[in-house]
């Protein structure tokens, strides 16, 4: 500013002066200059939302333990999963507890189309940034493999075989399902190793406290998770194979991706091309996720709603916007023509007997290892309600529960939750997963529940299994030397395990006191401490089998409670 | 090197890449130079003598055998304040805390023996997932007074508070309501997992003359108290002052039930102790040592501190549970055989109530 007389300012430098003095137009000015638009656009609102709900997974995985529980939401991701919502509903016929919460995710897809699997799900959030690091592809490459290809339709006949298995009462989906994939190789794979990398920095002679903080299981023995190593190679494998196909799983696998691509035809948003704008350059394609074709009649299906066409085009001719712009520009329906629907479908209705007269787990023919977790329901109902999520193993404090291989049931149950009492027991003042199961496969019970006390002690404990002796191995039974660690643990009380005390002279002449045990089957509540405190590491010489477990009324042992008789 | 230019009108029928380049002397010595280094030093790693300077031979196998360096641990111990101090004390009426204070008051004062500065283990027993009534486990206001002691009273640089407990350990720390007390008091809890153990070499010990000890908490501590209570146990009689040290084995730990009284007199010369806190106020007649049951457990007013846990646990054996003298278990009496304290406690001890 000149002194004296100031000189005559242009019409817009006034207005900018009057901007700069208020504060609010100084702000609307800020937030709608280019730069600032730049910078909020909404492919970077899509990374803040992934990795937000990134992280939420993994900090659910870590807090799903028994001394951080309580309070958080640990399963609430997969409670927000519609598609084990609609397949439990179909399996069971009921929605359970919180899963009523997918109707959120089903509404966000009627009003964005499927934002859930770019904004949202953490696997896709996986696929995503793997698929980025690994790009290697430049020039025509990059953009020709985001095409869309016939192959990708094999998702919804999958989703219908997989819903018609459901509604006959074989629930499969956890097999495929992004959530209950992810929680289940997190708790039997990545936590595992993590914690043995930090439990080598902790070798390594840094004993910081914080270090166990980060541990997904502190303060406890390695765990180890049988044949999870399978498990680790699917994920890997369908990780890696976005190097072949970018987001190969969501375009081509995915039930719940199927299922939310069918109801998002309806979607009010959509991806529209201004066919005057576009000079047909395909750069669109360069970063589109879901292969949905943005360069021509743009497949909402298959669209994840990942925003970067719309950052990829030099002509501003893409945008985000309510659908009615033209309608001869778009194929909002999944492509799966009545033969391939007719084709799942038979598929659906012949995978159920296909898995139930399989014979491995019925009431007649099923294996002792088939040991459910506390609060499990009956077994019939159990396998119409577990999605394999692993959640129950990943908040077991002992490492007993354990992922089912093929041995214990075939395919139906395979990496459902089973007991194994060579690794660990079960402990008698847990319930950790009963509370975080989300469909109720593990039906929310509690301590008090669990150990028939209180209001319980009518119907009495719950009973997982019971307790045989092999006297043929057992110390004391077979070769006159004392142990009884086993009736040491037994936590009962009365104790389920008693020793008869005999004095006798052993095979070099010595007197010892052996006291022998015995099995008091009504007192046994199938926790397994015996077992896996027995010495005799190979083949316990006290071991615990399903059978006597009193969720089931087919499976049962004892007539009546001898203990109970007055 | 330089590339010819191979655009022209007449350029070879070869790929215009192609370029022919013969090995100069300088690269052929290089590499003779290189692959002689190689091939010369791999050759001595395997095949030099086993004695010579870094060589890796095994001829028989052994040397690749894992050699474990065991650690020893020190003697805690530290001496009374005069000869005529008793070696056992009891402390008798008020809140369990007083009578801890009472008790080791007559010893001579927890400050005589905690000194400023030292880094503090204490061993309570956390073996179950029990609620502290149910008398199987140490008690939690128990823990934190003496916590509470040794950081304020004693100025005690840390307080550790480590068990390895028979069932998961995150939750019998927690429902026992010992990681709670010991965090209140100001301590820091050590829970056990795979790595936290070492082999641990206790010189004289029949059973674990080299054992997996949990070894974590032990880096650096001055000072160790134990602090367990008087239970009932199935197949040595009773579980009391010494019989708490089971709770730092690790590995395969069941197979002491073969031979316990001998595992148990091994204990007690494996941990020399500072002072070893018995607590008689909830005492578990029967049952043991698991318990479960509230009317396993009898009121006691008692709570003892010794430096001789021998004398100590015979006390408590007669006086606490309330047996015959003559059935003591037969650990004591080879406690005192391997040299680690008298069991006549006659003389020795005082009572303050």
């Amino acid at each position: 500013m000149s002194n004296g007389d100031e000189p005559l300012l242009p019409l817009d430098a006034v207005k900018a002066a009057e901007a700069r003095a208020n504060p609010l137009r100084r702000l609307a000015g800020l937030l709608t200059s280019q730069r600032v638009r730049k910078l909020l656009r909404l492919t970077r609102v899509r990374i803040v939302s992934q990795a937000f709900f990134f992280s939420a997974f993994l900090f659910f995985c870590w807090a799903t333990w028994t001394t951080r529980m309580e309070g958080y939401p640990v399963s609430r991701i997969l409670e927000f999963d519609p598609l084990v919502m609609i397949s439990t509903m179909l399996s069971t016929g009921y929605v359970y507890r919180y899963l009523g919460w997918g109707l959120l995710v089903i509404a966000l897809t009627l009003l964005f189309g499927r934002v859930f699997c770019n904004w949202i799900c953490p696997y896709g959030t996986l696929h995503q940034f793997i698929g980025w690091v690994f790009d290697i592809y430049k020039g025509k490459q990059s953009f020709e493999r985001n095409r869309y290809r016939d192959l990708y339709h094999f998702k919804y006949g999958l989703l219908i075989v997989f819903l018609i298995m459901s509604w006959m009462g074989a629930l499969q989906i956890g097999l495929l399902d992004p959530i209950c994939l992810m929680y289940r190789s997190v708790a039997t794979v990545f936590a595992p190793a993590a914690d043995m990398a930090l439990s080598e920095v902790q070798n390594a002679g840094v004993h910081a406290a914080w270090l166990d903080n980060l541990k997904f299981a502190p303060g406890v023995p390695r765990r180890v998770f049988v044949g999870s190593f399978w498990i680790g190679v699917l994920i890997t494998a369908l990780v890696g194979a976005n190097v072949v196909i970018p987001r190969f799983f969501c375009r081509v696998l995915c039930p719940l991706g199927a299922l939310l691509g069918a109801i998002s035809r309806f979607s009010l948003f959509r991806i529209n091309r201004d066919v005057h704008a576009c000079t047909d350059c395909n750069l669109c394609l360069t970063r589109c996720e879901g292969a949905a074709d943005p360069q021509g009649a743009v497949r909402v299906s298959e669209c994840f709603s990942c925003m970067n066409c719309i950052d990829d085009c030099p002509e501003d001719a893409l945008s985000f916007s309510m659908v009615g712009l033209d309608t001869k520009q778009v194929k909002p329906a999944p492509e799966l023509g009545r033969r391939r629907l007719v084709f799942s479908g038979i598929l659906g209705v012949l995978a159920y007997p296909f898995i139930k007269n399989h014979g491995t787990n019925t009431d007649e023919n099923f294996k002792g290892a088939l040991m459910r977790p506390p609060g499990s329901v009956e077994e019939h109902e159990f396998l119409e309600k577990c999605i394999k999520c692993d959640q129950c193993i990943n908040a077991c404090p002992t490492n007993v529960l354990q992922p089912a291989t093929w041995e214990e049931g075939g395919l139906e149950s395979l990496w459902t939750p089973v007991m194994n009492f060579d690794i660990a027991h079960c402990q008698l003042k847990c319930n950790a997963c009963s509370e975080v199961c989300p469909t109720g496969a593990i039906k929310k019970i509690t301590v008090e529940e669990k150990m028939g006390r209180g209001e319980f002690e009518e119907a009495g404990p719950i009973v997982l299994g019971t307790a045989f002796f092999d006297r043929g191995r057992c110390l004391p039974h077979a070769m006159e030397i004392p142990c009884v660690v086993c009736e040491e643990v037994c936590p009962t009380s009365p104790k389920a395990i008693q020793t008869e005390d005999v004095e006798v002279k052993d095979a070099f002449g010595k007197l010892v006191v052996l006291n022998k045990p015995y099995m008091v089957p009504d007192l046994c509540i199938g926790c397994g401490l015996c077992q896996a405190e027995c010495p005799v590491k190979d083949e316990r010489a006290v071991y615990v089998t399903a059978v006597g477990e009193s969720r089931s009324r087919d499976r049962r042992l004892l007539l009546k409670d001898r203990s109970r008789e007055s | 090197m330089s590339r010819e230019p191979t655009d022209g009108p007449d350029k070879p029928i070869q790929h215009p890449e192609y370029e022919k380049s013969p090995m100069d002397r300088r690269t052929f010595l290089r590499r003779i130079a290189s692959a002689t280094g190689l091939v010369g030093t791999t050759g001595y790693l395997s095949l030099a003598p086993e004695d010579w300077p870094f060589s890796l031979k095994d001829r028989t196998g052994l040397r690749s055998i894992p050699k474990i360096r065991p650690f020893r641990l020190t003697d805690f111990q530290v001496a009374k304040p005069s000869p005529s101090h008793p070696d056992v004390a009891v402390g008798r009426g008020g809140s369990p805390t007083e009578m801890l204070r009472k008790a080791l008051d007559t010893l001579g004062g927890l400050q005589h023996y905690v000194k400023p500065g030292d880094i503090v283990l204490v061993k309570p027993n956390a073996a179950f997932d029990r609620a502290p009534a149910l008398g199987a486990t140490t008690q939690p206001e128990l823990l934190e007074g003496l916590v509470r002691m040794l950081l304020v009273d004693c100025r005690a640089q840390e307080v550790r508070v480590a068990d390895n407990p028979i069932e998961s350990p995150p939750d019998c720390f927690e429902k026992t309501g010992i990681r709670r007390a010991a965090e209140k008091g100001g301590g820091r809890v050590y829970l056990p997992d795979s790595n936290a153990f070492k082999v641990l070499n206790t010189p004289g010990a029949k059973l674990i003359e080299n054992w997996p000890f949990f070894h974590r908490p032990f880096l650096n501590v001055d000072k160790v108290i134990g602090l367990t209570l008087v239970k009932d146990h199935n197949l040595c009689h009773a579980s009391m002052g010494i019989k708490n040290w089971y709770g730092l084995l690790g590995g395969v730990r069941n197979q002491f039930h073969q031979d316990i009284n001998e595992i148990i007199s091994d204990l007690a010369i494996m941990m020399k102790p500072t002072l070893t806190v018995l607590d008689g106020t909830r005492i578990l007649m029967r049952n043991g040592p698991t318990g479960g049951d509230p009317s396993d457990v009898a009121p006691g007013d008692a709570v003892l501190a010794a430096v001789d846990p021998v004398a100590q646990d015979c006390w408590a054996f007669e006086h606490l549970l309330r047996r015959d003298p003559n059935d003591q278990p037969e650990y004591l009496a080879m406690a005192e055989e391997k040299g680690s304290g008298q069991r006549d406690w006659r003389g020795r001890l005082q009572e303050v109530t």
